[in-house]
Order: structure tokens, then C-alpha cells, then sequence
């Protein structure tokens, strides 16, 4: 699925009452099927950039195409909608729900598209990323690698068409980084799925065919 | 998953919380259960369904004392009345049937009320359109009893078993050496015929003491109808002449434990606690009830009436009280659920943050904090409905030793189908402020950790 920015602009209240700009993009792309990684350092925009793609937040201005479709347009329960749906988000601190099991948090990714949540796809997923043995484990029951694989089983859940992770890699220790950044990879190249990844960490986005610094096309005003 | 599924998890997640609050809800419903359904069978026991007279005869006294102690045997009776005015209320053509009932005696095991009466009792039905089914045979010689199902299990008698009375109470009371042979077993009523011993009327009169002496007989008979009082020759004559008609002889020279030595006593010496009356014409019972009450001999009574009358001024109003009280202590639990659910929702943001960035809907995460109000107050109602009937169940022979009430222990009050529907309201209520909160989370500012 490709995505375009166009002049996406979004800003914060500043407690003063003021507005603080966050993002003011002019035009980014990215084909179907391509993997890019946007290098930028920390409160330089990122993650709100990647919300505001998802449809978690909405922009101020522009447009934001995703397959095609502005979501900017969009009502909130349609991006949601479009979110359950087509796009899967590998998030930094995993954010899996302590009250339910590996597999549950990947069949809760595949719950509110609209369709039928699949076990025993969830299950190969989890296969895939390695966790076959923790099916049954609550994340408090895995390591901080196990759970970053089990997030990323979660995104690709709803046979996303975007993935999207932002430091996917950051809270995890050395040895288990490559190992994330392989997975995710692999399984977007394996199902076509579009990735844009971004990180403050260069060591990450050197492995990338496309870096984008941030910063040469965010200019917030 | 389903919204209910991922409600259920997060109450699992918290789960002491959560069962303590279900559980407040529990206790509510099930002293609301409790109360309806004691009620209930309160309402039953002291109502037409348990009776089919038109009209209880019995000494003049509280309308109230005569009705208890005939049909639920749970008070003294109020005095006897001469045999001959029974015999009286049997020729009289505005009657269907009248039946005599002599009352005062208890069994020596259980302390079972006996009641003496005659074989047409069983021949009509004990309560509207339910006719005694008896197990075993024939209720015709003297000595022939019929017992009541609770007293068959709790004394484990059966067909065949002998009873001897006991006047004044089980434990310190007058045994009488007469024996009565359980000839058959009543089947269960949901009554006070199942807690009840029924012997012959015949039998009843054989017994040492049942019989008044002839000159203090004849003189209460005659004091009842306002007869001119006998002079001692009179009297002298007509004990004499009854003796003859009926073969009377001084009974202190042998003993009275046999069957086979009956003695027939002439009608002046018996007597009877009431008579049920069963009217011709639905306008005889208040017209018989009207003239008695005007008269001095006794009085008749609609059994209904004066339960009616307790019912509505004493047990009603308490009953209602009760019912406030339980419903206030389920208010009271649906606000537990309102602060339990509220509280966790602070320590939730994330949570439902992280729902709705997976792609759920404003709507379904206030659905699923709605759902689990929901299953927090329906699930305490469930588990209060049981808890309520085992209460009721538990109670039973306990109430039932102390009242003398019978409790069906399986009794339903239709009112407990209102129950669900208004918890569903209650949980509704309660959960649509945490609902809110979760329906206006800021996805982006909650995942931030802000």
C-alpha cells in the first residue's frame, strides 16, 4: 500500500496557551512494498508523525494518503476503522495488554477490523516470531525481546498493508536488536507490506536500502 | 475476541476487586431474593389456595386465634363447642358439607398436632381444585389415623406404625394409653396437613379424658343453648336415661388400652374445637357469619379474612420495609461498582489507548467498560439468586420448627424476573461515566505515558 504526505501539518497547546509546532511536512512518499527508515532524534516529531499516518492523531492541515485515501477527510471511526484494517504499528514500548496472553494480544490486533479473529493464524504468527512456547504467557511472564515479538506478531495480525514501527528496536538489548529488525524485514518483504520504521540510532538505519533524515523534510514552523 | 470477552479479561486482571464488588451485589439480591420468596410463601400459606371453606364455626373469641389454630394449628384453641351443634350445622339445608375437627392433643414424637375428625374430611378438597391423595387404606374404624408426609419422614413412620397422644405438650404432657394405627400416609400439600396427625372422631371420643362427665356435660350443653338448667332430680333422670340408651358403666374398673372395648358415648359428652363449613351459594357464608356475630353461641369465620387482615397490616408494610432496605443495599453495591470501575480507569488510559490504536472505536471502549459493569452486576445477580433460594432452602426447617409454617424451599416469586432487567439498568448506569472516560482517551497523549 503506498502512502503520500502532502504540506501535513500538525502542532501541540503549549501550557503558556500557546501552539507548538510539531510537524509541518511538504511532501513524502513511499511505494507499495518499499521499506524505508526515517532517521531523527529524540522530540524531533517521529512518533507523531507515524500517529498522524495511522489516523491515531489527526492533522491540522494537508493530506495524508494512505492507499490512496485521504484520511485527513476522514471521519475518526473511519480511520479507526482503516487502522483495524490495513495498517499494523510496532510501537517502542511494545504496549501489549497485561491482562492477556501472547496470543490473545495477536488475536486482539485481528478483533476490530471487522472480521473473524483467525487462531490458528495467530499462532503461525507467533511461530514465526519465534514464541510457539508462550502462546500462554501474559507479557509479565516474557522477556523484553519475547515481548517486542510478540508486538510485532500483533501488527502484522490484521494482514496490514503499512507497518509501521517507531524504535522498534530501542528497548531492547543489543543481542536481540538485529533479531527484531530481521523479523520485521522479513515479514514485510515476505507479505509485500510496506515499512516505514523510524529511530534516532544511525547503526539501525544504515541497514536500510532508504534513510530519510526527519529533519530534511519536516520543518515545523 | 468479543467486546464481553475482553471484559471478562479485564475483570480477571483485577480480579479480587472485582469479585468483592460482585459479591456486594450478590448479598443485596440475595436478601431481596430471600425476602420476596418468604413472603411469597407467606402469601400462599395464609390464602385461599390453602383452604376450601367458606366458613371456620368456633367459640367466640378472636377471629384471628380460631382461623390459626384450626387451619395452620400454630395457636391454642379458643374453647370447645357441644357436639349437638354440629350436629345442628349438618341438618342445616344452607350447608354443602360440615366437618367436625376436635383439636388439643399432640404426638408424643415431634409434637405433631392432632386433629379428630371424620372420614367425608378427606372427600373434599383441602384447597381449591386439589383433592388429598392417600397412600395406604381407609379412614373408617375408631382407632385409624392419617398422618401428613412431614410427619411420615420426620417421625419415619409408616402404614402400620401405632401413635399414642399426648395432652399438654410432648415432653412434660398427659400420655394417654389409647394407640392409633396409621392406616394412611397424606401426600405432600405444601400445607399444614403435612405436619398433622388425623385420627377418628370415634377414636378421639374413646379416650380417658376426651369424654366430659355426664351431670358437667349436660349442664354446658344446656348453658350454650339457654336451656332452663336441670334440677338434681332432672339431672339424676336423664343420666340415668342415657346410661341406659347407651350402655354406659363405670369405667374405673378396667383398663382402656384396648380396641376392642369401645364405649359409644351419647352426643351431650362430646365435643368439638370448629367446624368447617362448606356453604350452598356464595351469599350464605356472609349471611351465617352476619347472624352469628349478632348472636351469643359462637362465631363463624371467612378463614381468609383475618390472615388477609395480618397480612396486609402487619407482614405487608414490614415485608415492604424490607424490600427498601435490600434495595437500597443494592443501590449501594452498584456504587461500589461505579468507584471500583472509575478508580481503575486512571490506572486503564493505557490500556485503552493501546485498544484504540489497534484500530478499536470510541464506542467499543465504552461498550467493553459498559460490559463490564454489566457482567459485574448481572453475574452478582445470578450468584445472589442462588445464594437467596439456598438461604431460603437452609431456613426452611428451621422456620418451619419455630412458626410451624411449611416452606417449599424451591418457592419462586415471579418478582425475582425483575430483577435482572433492573440490575441491567443499574449496571447501565453505573458504568456510563467510567464509559465516558474511556470513550474520550487521548489515544496519542495515553500512549505517550503523559
Amino acid at each position: 500500500m503506498s502512502l503520500e504526505l502532502r504540506n501535513v501539518m500538525k502542532s501541540y497547546s503549549e501550557p503558556n496557551g500557546g501552539r507548538l509546532p510539531v510537524l509541518n511536512v511538504k511532501e513524502f512518499k513511499l511505494a507499495t512494498g518499499e521499506q524505508a527508515v526515517l532517521l531523527g532524534s529524540s522530540g524531533g516529531g517521529k512518533t507523531t508523525l507515524l500517529n498522524v499516518i495511522a489516523g491515531i492523531t489527526a492533522a491540522d492541515s494537508g493530506a495524508v494518503f494512505v492507499g490512496g485515501t485521504d484520511i485527513v477527510r476522514m471521519p475518526e471511526a473511519a480511520r479507526d476503522r482503516l487502522r483495524a484494517e490495513r495498517i499494523g504499528y510496532v510501537f517502542q514500548a511494545f504496549h501489549l495488554l497485561p491482562a492477556f496472553s501472547a496470543l490473545e494480544n495477536v488475536l486482539l490486533g485481528m478483533s476490530f477490523g471487522g472480521k473473524r479473529p483467525d487462531r490458528s493464524r495467530a499462532i503461525k504468527l507467533l511461530d514465526r516470531v519465534g514464541l510457539s512456547h508462550r502462546l500462554h504467557h501474559k507479557p509479565a511472564q516474557m522477556s523484553v525481546g519475547e515481548q517486542q515479538r510478540a508486538s510485532v506478531a500483533r501488527a502484522l495480525a490484521n494482514t496490514p498493508r503499512l507497518l509501521l514501527a517507531d524504535e522498534p528496536t530501542a528497548s531492547v538489548d543489543a543481542a536481540n536488536q538485529k533479531t527484531v529488525l530481521d523479523l520485521i524485514r522479513d515479514s514485510c518483504r515476505e507479505n509485500h507490506v510496506s515499512l516505514l520504521l523510524v529511530t534516532h540510532a544511525p547503526e539501525i538505519a544504515c541497514q536500510f536500502d532508504r534513510v530519510e533524515t526527519l529533519s530534511d523534510f519536516n520543518k515545523p514552523v | 475476541m468479543n467486546i464481553a470477552t475482553i471484559a471478562w479479561k479485564n475483570l480477571c486482571q483485577r480480579s479480587l476487586a472485582s469479585s468483592l464488588t460482585a459479591l456486594s451485589v450478590a448479598l443485596g439480591v440475595m436478601l431481596m431474593v430471600a425476602v420476596l420468596v418468604i413472603y411469597g410463601i407467606l402469601q400462599s400459606t395464609f390464602s385461599q389456595r390453602t383452604i376450601n371453606y367458606d366458613l371456620i364455626v368456633g367459640a367466640k373469641g378472636d377471629p384471628l386465634q380460631l382461623v390459626l389454630s384450626t387451619v395452620y394449628h400454630i395457636s391454642p384453641p379458643i374453647e370447645n363447642l357441644p357436639y349437638r351443634y354440629y350436629l345442628d350445622w349438618k341438618k342445616d339445608k344452607r350447608i354443602e358439607a360440615a366437618i367436625p375437627l376436635a383439636m388439643g392433643d399432640v404426638t408424643q414424637e415431634g409434637s405433631f398436632p392432632i386433629v379428630g375428625t371424620i372420614p367425608e374430611f378427606f372427600e373434599i378438597d383441602y384447597a381449591p381444585k386439589r383433592k388429598f391423595l392417600i397412600k395406604g387404606g381407609a379412614f373408617r374404624r375408631p382407632f385409624d389415623a392419617y398422618i401428613g408426609s412431614r410427619v411420615a419422614i420426620q417421625n419415619g413412620w409408616a402404614v402400620g406404625a401405632t401413635l399414642k397422644l399426648v395432652h399438654g405438650g410432648a415432653e412434660t404432657g398427659h400420655v394417654h394409653n389409647e394407640e392409633f394405627t396409621v392406616v394412611g400416609i397424606l401426600a405432600p400439600t405444601g400445607t399444614p396437613h403435612d405436619k398433622t396427625v388425623y385420627v377418628n372422631l370415634e377414636g378421639f371420643y374413646q379416650i380417658e379424658g376426651h369424654d366430659k362427665p355426664l351431670n358437667e356435660a349436660i349442664t354446658r350443653e344446656r348453658e350454650f343453648y339457654r336451656e332452663t338448667p336441670l334440677t338434681e332430680l332432672e339431672m339424676a333422670a336423664e343420666i340415668t336415661r342415657l346410661q341406659a340408651q347407651f350402655g354406659m358403666h363405670d369405667h374405673g374398673g378396667h383398663d382402656h388400652g384396648g380396641h376392642d372395648h369401645l364405649h359409644e358415648l351419647p352426643p351431650v359428652q362430646k365435643q368439638v374445637t370448629a367446624v368447617l363449613l362448606l356453604c350452598k351459594g356464595l351469599t350464605v357464608g356472609p349471611l351465617i357469619a352476619g347472624d352469628l356475630k349478632k348472636g351469643y353461641q359462637a362465631q363463624a369465620v371467612n378463614p381468609i379474612f383475618p390472615m388477609q387482615k395480618l397480612m396486609d397490616q402487619f407482614l405487608r408494610p414490614a415485608t415492604d420495609l424490607l424490600l427498601v432496605l435490600t434495595i437500597l443495599i443494592i443501590i449501594v453495591s452498584g456504587i461500589g461498582i461505579f468507584v471500583s470501575i472509575y478508580n481503575s480507569m486512571a490506572a486503564r488510559r493505557r490500556e485503552i489507548a493501546i485498544m484504540r490504536a489497534l484500530g478499536a472505536q470510541r464506542l467499543t471502549v465504552f461498550a467493553i467498560i459498559l460490559a463490564e459493569s454489566i457482567i459485574l452486576c448481572v453475574g452478582g445477580g445470578v450468584f445472589g439468586l442462588i445464594f437467596g433460594h439456598g438461604l431460603v432452602f437452609a431456613a426452611a426447617p428451621l422456620v418451619e420448627s419455630y412458626t410451624g409454617l411449611i416452606v417449599n424451599p424451591r418457592a419462586f416469586d415471579p418478582q425475582e424476573l425483575i430483577l435482572f432487567p433492573a440490575l441491567l439498568v443499574l449496571a447501565a448506569l453505573v458504568g456510563i461515566l467510567p464509559g465516558l472516560t474511556a470513550y474520550r482517551t487521548d489515544v496519542a497523549e495515553s500512549l505517550s505515558g503523559n
